[in-house]
């Protein structure tokens, strides 16, 4: 049985959403270039996940303008541990990431199957934003993207899994 | 839209969703759809049974090759709340600037008429 995509979306928005016109009509498909098991794995959020000691997400700005959302990133380290996690977000209650940020970001359940071999190692940085992009998705697509890219490969990440938030 | 980009850049992508069909709509080559609330991709607090799986099921697309487009749905998978809960539990406390300018958009739209 399919998912239900809308089951957990305001009532209001579900019909917006189930007109979302196509967006792309070509697909687009990397091939992993190394056995799983020789695999280095990136995770990346978009639940507003930060550290501590970072900057966190500007949620003034958008206040003040609800039609702009911060189009920076964090990088998060394979090590961090949970009292070190805060988050920024205001689309959504961001609570849970306070008792165990692996719902959004797994890194401790990456480590565990890295270590049990299921797949080559989780990279040593991993990666952050705040998921409501409105404004800021062209800046996205001619800046922090191929940054972000450029960052994938110095690291020698053979794959990327999202999670939009 | 970043997937794709991070694609175009020869590096495979999965995309763990809840919304699985809108990711359809980008052309994503890897989709994992979860019936979760939103914020929680990888599953509920402190569950690591689930979180593992849903973990596992990310690693095991990056090598299926059965399709130019693969979608999995977790589908059985159960949040530990019920809906009425849980829909209520991932919104945020207060509206999202987005929602509040749009209700005041619309109050606008219906005193002109």
């Amino acid at each position: 049985m399919p998912v239900d995509s809308y089951r957990y979306l305001p009532r209001s928005f579900r019909e917006g959403f189930e007109a979302f016109p196509i967006q792309e009509t070509e697909p687009v498909r990397a091939k992993l270039a190394v056995e799983i098991t020789d695999a280095k794995i990136a995770l990346m959020t978009s639940s507003g996940l930060y550290l501590e000691n970072q900057e966190p997400f500007d949620t003034d700005t958008e206040l003040e303008n609800p039609l702009w959302g911060d189009p920076t990133y964090r990088e998060i380290p394979r090590n961090t541990k949970q009292q070190e996690i805060s988050a920024a977000h205001l689309h959504l209650n961001t609570r849970d990431y306070y008792v165990d940020f692996n719902v959004a970001l797994p890194l401790d359940r990456f480590t565990e199957l890295e270590s049990e071999k299921r797949f080559g190692s989780l990279a040593d940085t991993n990666y952050s934003f705040m998921g409501y992009q409105q404004d800021g998705t062209p800046d996205w697509r001619s800046n922090q993207g191929p940054e972000l890219i450029g960052k994938l490969k110095d690291q020698g990440v053979h794959a990327l899994i999202l999670a939009p938030a | 839209m970043l997937a794709r980009l991070v694609e175009e850049a020869g590096i495979p992508t999965v995309v763990v969703t809840m919304m699985p069909d809108t990711a359809e709509k980008y052309e994503l080559p890897r989709i994992l759809g979860v019936p979760f609330p939103f914020g929680h991709a990888f599953g509920a607090p402190n569950d690591v049974a689930m979180q593992r799986e849903v973990s596992q099921a990310a690693i095991d697309l990056l090598t299926d090759e059965s399709a130019v487009k693969v979608r999995r749905d977790l589908d059985h998978l159960v949040w530990p709340q019920d809906d009425r809960t849980a829909y209520k539990d991932w919104q945020p406390s207060e509206p999202s600037p987005i929602v509040g300018h749009n209700a005041s958009r619309r109050e606008r739209l219906e005193e002109k008429k």
